[in-house]
């Protein structure tokens, strides 16, 4: 089954709740197992919340939003993460390594863990930044 | 998330609920921290957490490490399921104190 929906949200923590209801409600019409389901909800929340957390670094009670888009196409699974934050250097974005045990910096670790790649786009007008998770399913 | 605190001799039992994200990290931080910072030993009982990401997770590790710091622990009892995939996927089964 082939499907491609999106959705826009405020640029807030507050939408991280709406970011997991979202996706699991495609991933429901998909009829995805429970562990990969709740694994890619994670992955994406973990995705959203770094727009949150760094793309609108400093930034208090925006009225932007960011775009999530999944789509599924011949079981490669795409999702599109786009907002009008601050420019994002990819070469600079690194998770800690896992034996600095210390609070922080995992979830661009859970994000490589669970997909099989992660890329910024420069394709987009109308946004800053252009994140593409991907995941053969 | 919601959360119930009990209390048994010099152990604090911190009973949370819901979703831990980063969206309830301060108010389960202004839940947890005190309780270590007063020296008492906690336990984190975690079977109505149905969802934790990594904020959840940094919680867990700040706790953990700050009972360090106060000679006293936090033993985190009852993990969902789900939240300990998490946890083994953050290779935290090791370092912090589940039950």
């Amino acid at each position: 089954m082939d499907l491609s929906e999106s959705k826009d949200f405020l640029v807030h923590t507050a939408s991280l709740k709406e970011v997991r209801v979202f996706s699991r409600e495609v991933f429901d019409k998909l009829k995805l197992d429970n562990d990969l389901k709740e694994e890619l909800v994670l992955a994406i929340a973990e995705a959203a919340q770094n727009i949150v957390k760094h793309a609108y670094k400093g930034v208090e009670n925006t009225t932007d939003h960011m775009q999530i888009k999944i789509s599924l196409k011949e079981n490669n699974l795409e999702i599109g993460f786009f907002d009008k934050g601050k420019p994002v250097v990819a070469e600079n974005i690194q998770h800690r390594k896992l034996d600095d045990i210390k609070p922080g910096g995992l979830g661009t670790f859970f994000i490589k863990q669970i997909m099989d790649d992660a890329v910024f786009k420069k394709d987009q007008q109308q946004w800053v930044n252009h994140l593409i998770l991907s995941k053969k399913i | 998330m919601s959360y119930k605190i009990t209390e048994e001799g010099n152990i604090s039992t911190v009973f949370l609920n819901g979703e831990i994200d980063m969206d309830v990290t301060e108010k389960a931080k202004e839940v947890i921290l005190p309780i270590v910072e007063s020296g008492k030993e906690v336990h984190l009982n975690l079977k109505d957490v149905s969802y934790m990401d990594s904020s959840g997770i940094s919680v867990l590790i700040e706790s953990h490490q700050k009972a360090l710091e106060n000679n006293t622990k936090v033993v985190v009892k009852e993990v969902s399921k789900s939240v300990l995939k998490v946890i083994m996927m953050a290779k935290l089964e090791q370092i912090l104190n589940l039950e």
